[in-house]
């Protein structure tokens, strides 16, 4: 009952929102603009056909693709550059400078070098997610408290057991950290991907809404559902903040 | 008794801004096999870094601190700091935290880590993380994690001032009824100077930076102890009067 007491706010919220917008679509006698309504019975009639899973199952796909290669890629080199100083004096700078750059930007360049197929998309998602993520593994080793260190040190473990035991634990807080922000920027930079081509995803589906004559109830509602998802994403990966391994960093 | 551990002409200064800040100077001190001796001094007078050098975890500018007659060349095993923050690892239950310093061809380790749980009262915890026990019981995992590899020597530096009062005299009882039971030689710094008779052999007191020993004092008196017996007040007064507090009793 008390979750449920707090969710009333925002359920209110979301409410007016919907309102509001029915309303003003009504007063102005819009053709174009849908109605709530007239998201819902598109999205029901999309479900229907099949297309919307199959866009949901595309992009998710390619989310899953680019993610899990950047995961891969960045929580090794990101332990590495904060274990080693020499690797991370090297490193950083460069990572630096290519960490602002937009994934939007490699877009042209994603085209030339990997085709209009799923690898674009991959790609992009795997340079938007990656660094975020060695930068929160980086800085994760690097604010492990020394009196852990020295303890390990005192006790004259193994290499591996400093690093299985004591290294990669102490960093895991920061790099679930890094997941999250990493997974969300990886779905932002699918839909904005499958836009520029590509015959499926979410990213897709909107643009292909408008050019098929102006079906806004369907831009919509593909909005919206990006929307949805990337909350579920959000969702699971806060699960993951909820393991008794991490509690330690996030409690209090 | 042997000599355990020799702390010999040991110097230690850091860079300061006005040049050098010397924290310990020409440093003599030895402490025998089994033995507890606690160090008392004003605070700042270099009493950690003290430790860290004896412990092996900082080297001395000058002198050497000879550890069973060798040399001492960095941490290792056979001397296990305890200290007022702790370091039990917060992402391993208390039973892993006991299991992290025995090598894993360690036959009996698992039997041996339940043991010392037992030992410390902490039997039921074993699987239970450091965020979901009590400070107190958070202290007693640190030593069993200690004392379950078999140390040789004990560095204890202000282990228990971040507990309560009452706390704090239930540690420190706790602590000297395991040592009734496993002769460690122990090294203990504190400020607490009725800690320090309350449970060691010796105490030494350090002078104001940079650091010597100022004095010692035997502590002749039997376990259990009692604080409020002339013999020991007067104790009392007399390391007090060296840390440069006068007190009528």
């Amino acid at each position: 009952m008390k979750g449920l007491g707090q969710a009333l706010p925002s359920v209110i919220v979301i409410a007016v929102v919907v309102a509001l917008w029915w309303a003003l679509v009504a007063v102005t006698n819009s053709a174009i603009f849908p109605t709530p309504w007239g998201v819902v019975t598109g999205t029901l009639e999309l479900a229907r056909d099949g297309t919307l899973w199959e866009h949901i199952g595309a992009s998710l796909l390619r989310v899953g693709a680019g993610f899990g290669i950047a995961v891969a890629f960045a929580i090794p080199l990101g332990l590495w550059m904060g274990w080693v100083r020499g690797a991370f004096v090297m490193l950083n700078p460069l990572f630096q400078i290519l960490r602002p750059i937009s994934p939007i930007a490699w877009i042209p360049i994603a085209i030339l070098w990997f085709g209009v197929g799923n690898a674009s998309p991959i790609y992009l998602i795997f340079i938007a997610s990656v660094f975020p993520m060695i930068v929160q593994t980086t800085v994760g080793v690097h604010t492990i408290e020394k009196r852990f260190l020295r303890a390990a040190d005192n006790f004259g473990v193994t290499r591996k057991k400093l690093f299985l035991q004591v290294v990669i634990p102490a960093t895991l807080p920061q790099i679930i950290v890094g997941m999250r922000i990493g997974l969300g920027v990886a779905w932002l930079v699918v839909v904005a991907a499958e836009m520029i081509a590509l015959r499926s995803g979410l990213g897709y589906m909107i643009i292909d809404s408008r050019n098929a004559g102006n079906r806004y109830d369907l831009v919509i509602a593909g909005m919206i559902i990006i929307g949805l998802i990337g909350l579920a994403l959000d969702g699971f990966m806060r699960l993951l903040e909820g393991m008794k391994i991490v509690r330690w960093r996030y409690a209090h | 008794m042997p000599t355990k551990i020799e702390v010999k002409h040991v110097g230690k200064g850091f860079p300061a801004d006005n040049g050098r800040l010397e924290v310990i100077t020409d440093l003599n001190l030895s402490v025998n096999d089994g033995e507890f001796v606690a160090l008392v001094g004003p605070s700042g007078c270099g009493k950690t870094t003290l430790m860290n050098i004896i412990a092996g975890f900082l080297a001395p500018d000058t002198g050497a601190v000879i550890v069973n007659g060798v040399p001492r060349n960095g941490p290792n095993r056979k001397g296990i700091m305890i200290t007022q923050q702790g370091s039990v690892f917060p992402w391993l239950t208390v039973k892993q935290n006991l299991l992290f310093g025995l090598p894993d061809e360690l036959p009996n380790r698992d039997a041996l880590a339940d043991e010392y749980a037992a030992l410390v009262g902490l039997k039921g915890f074993e699987n239970n993380y450091p965020h979901e026990l009590s400070g107190g019981m958070l202290k007693r995992a640190e030593i069993a994690r200690a004392l379950v590899v078999k140390p040789e020597i004990l560095y204890m530096d202000e282990p228990f001032s971040a507990l309560d009062a009452l706390m704090s005299l239930r540690m420190q009882n706790e602590l000297l009824r395991i040592l009734a039971k496993e002769k460690h030689t122990v090294l203990l710094i504190t400020h607490d100077v009725e800690e320090a008779i309350h449970v060691a052999d010796r105490i030494l007191v350090l002078s104001p930076r940079p650091a010597r020993i100022q004095a010692s004092f035997d502590v002749p008196f039997a376990h259990p102890r009692k604080l409020s017996s002339p013999q020991a007040q007067a104790l009392r007064v007399a390391i007090l009067k060296e840390l440069g507090v006068e007190e009528t009793v």
